[in-house]
Formats: C-alpha cells, structure tokens, sequence
C-alpha cells in the first residue's frame, strides 16, 4: 500500500513539472515572435550553464539570472551576433565555468585527459596482474610419478568398500 | 598481504579526493573578471537620482564595489562588517543596488511603468539604508541588473576591489565575515595603496 502511494506521488511529481515546463516554454516561445532566433536560443542556452542552480542550463532554469541572461541572449540574436560572439559574451563574464564543454587549455587537461589517464592505469594494472597470474601458473609443476603413487594411495584409502 | 595493502591505499585516495573535493565551495567560481578592466557603467546615485557617475569616477582611488539588495538575506548578515569597515578604513566603498524591485520577486514587473519601478527602488533602497545604517560613499542604481550582468553577478552579496588603474584585482562572492576581510581584503587594500 505504501508503495502503490509512493509510486503515485513520485508520478505525480513528474507529471506536475513537466507541465510545469511545458507552460513555461509556451509563454516564453510567445515573447518571441520569431522562430528561428528562438531555436538559435534554446540551442545556445543549451550549452550554458546556469550559475545559481548550477546543474540546469540556462535553458531549463527557471532562476532569475537564468530569465535576464536569456533576454540577453535574444538580444544579441537580434542583432545578428554569431553564435561564437554570444558564448564570448558569456565567457568573459562568467568565465569557463559557464561552458558545458569547457575548451581545452593547461587549467582544463586534467579534466580532459583524467579519462584517457584512468583507462591507460586500469590497462596496466591488468597487464600486471594477468603476467604475474601467468607465472604463478607456469610455477606449478606437474606431479612428480612418487607424488603420483602417493596421491593415489590416499584416495583408494577412502573409497568405500 | 600485497593485496590489501593496494586495495587499502585505493580506498585512502578515494577517501582524499573526496574530503577535498567536497570540501571546496561550488559557489567559488574564479571571476574571469580579475585582472580586466572594471566594466563601464552610468548609473544613477540612490541620493541624487538625476547625477550618475561610473568607475572612471573613481580613477587613481583603491575601492570596493558591493553589490547589494534590502531583499538579499544574505547582505543583512554582512553589512554589519561593512558598516564597521566604513568607520575605520578610508577606502571608498560604491554600493552597486542590484535588481532592487525586480530581483524581490514580490512584483509584477509587466504591469509597473519603468519610472514607477525607478521610484519604489530608491525608497526601498534609501529606507533599507537608514534602518541598518549607511556605509557606502554611494549607491548606484542597477535597476534591471544588466550592470551585474556585465560584472559576472550570479549571487548577491559580491564585492569586487579595483586598484588605482580601474582593474579588478579581486572578486568576493557572498558575505564578507571579519575573517574574510581581515584576511583577504585588508592586505589586498594595504598592497594596493601603498
């Protein structure tokens, strides 16, 4: 029962922000009239981070910032600002951080390289511990024919008359 | 043996990393601004609304500009800090109001005029200053807070020092505590001045 009531809640929950945003993006498409800049925004606005809510891009946020930072955007879109010069636009102000995809420089290699780096260790670690398996395989011996016969005595004590 | 002592140093790096990673303060965002010129602005003084001045204004002076709201909780805890620093140091500190009447949530910004905006942000403003006292030389007025979009502003209290030059040598993002400023801006000011 209590489950059943979770589950309904947690639907119930998906289903009231999600037409939460739909309404919020019916009134925001009305304020702009033109189409073609507003998917040049949502694009845009995509591949930008909002500072306040740090993890929604300024497309999704709903924060303050996020509204005056999307104004400026259509602005400049209005303008015919090249999308290049509106990231610089936002660069400049708020720095890297504002980048989904930050570029890659000294201060950013480690983020970009730590995959790379990650994979190359984990290789080497396998590489070592399948060559060290190896040589402890090919460190047993075959029984020598005195084991052999001893071994052979002891199970034919336990078998069963 | 080997082995545990691999899989106990593999746990202590997990360990490491994580005590600094979620120790560091994702609001702490490095400005790109330091270093740059003060962005340009004209904006109108809380006391003589017809006057603006901007950062040229303040040219061969150290000052700090403190971006501030009466909605801002955050300013309420600071300010007593600032109050104090406006007695002792004579460093010009410009309050910059961000968003006055828009960033309060509290209005419907379709239906009131700009001028009427104008108006109620320079009495909640000039109220808000003479109940908690009043530290800065000015107050400038950044109504729809394209001025903080310019200054890299994404939460307010912030404040910025700029040298002699006009350049931004630093950038403090939420409430300056004593220790903040006894540790950070203070010999900042003294470097500066000097």
């Amino acid at each position: 029962m209590k489950r059943t009531l979770s589950a309904l809640a947690l639907l119930f929950c998906l289903f009231s922000t999600s037409t939460v945003s739909i309404a919020d993006a019916g009134t925001e498409a009305a304020l702009a009239a033109d189409p073609v800049a507003e998917k040049r925004l949502q694009e845009l606005s995509a591949e930008l981070r909002c500072l306040v809510c740090q993890n929604q891009n300024i497309a999704d946020s709903n924060a303050e910032l996020a509204q005056d930072l999307r104004r400026e955007i259509r602005g400049m879109i209005k303008d015919g600002k090249s999308n290049g010069e509106i990231i610089d636009f936002m660069v400049t102000r708020y720095g890297d951080f504002v980048l989904y995809r930050p570029p890659l420089k000294a201060s950013t290699l480690l983020l970009w390289g730590g995959p790379l780096l990650l994979l190359i260790g984990g290789m080497l670690a396998l590489r070592a511990y399948l060559r060290r398996r190896s040589l402890r395989l090919a460190d047993e011996k075959p029984l020598s024919s005195e084991e052999i016969r001893r071994a052979e005595a002891l199970l034919q004590e336990n078998e069963p008359k | 043996m080997n082995r545990y002592y691999w899989i106990i140093g593999a746990f202590a790096a997990l360990v490491a990393l994580l005590a600094v990673g979620l120790n560091l303060n994702p609001r702490d965002v490095p400005s790109p601004l330091v270093g740059k010129p003060a962005p340009v602005f004209k904006l109108a003084v809380l006391a003589e609304p017809e006057k603006s001045v901007g950062p040229e204004d303040f040219r061969g002076k150290v000052w700090l500009l403190n971006v501030w709201a009466s909605w801002c909780v955050s300013c309420r805890q600071e300010h007593p800090v600032l109050v104090e620093f406006s007695k002792k140091v004579d460093v010009p500190l410009i309050g910059l109001n961000y968003k006055e009447v828009r960033g309060d949530g509290g209005f419907d910004m379709n239906k009131m005029p700009a001028d009427e905006e104008k108006k109620l942000a320079l009495q909640r403003a000039g109220k808000w200053l003479s109940e908690h006292g009043d530290p800065y030389r000015l107050t400038v007025m950044d109504l729809d807070g394209r001025v903080g979009i310019d200054y890299g502003v994404y939460g307010v209290p912030e404040t910025y020092v700029i040298d002699k030059a006009g350049v931004i040598r630093m950038k403090h993002t939420g409430p300056i505590t004593p220790e903040v400023l006894a540790k950070k801006i203070m010999p900042l000011l003294a470097e500066l001045n000097r």
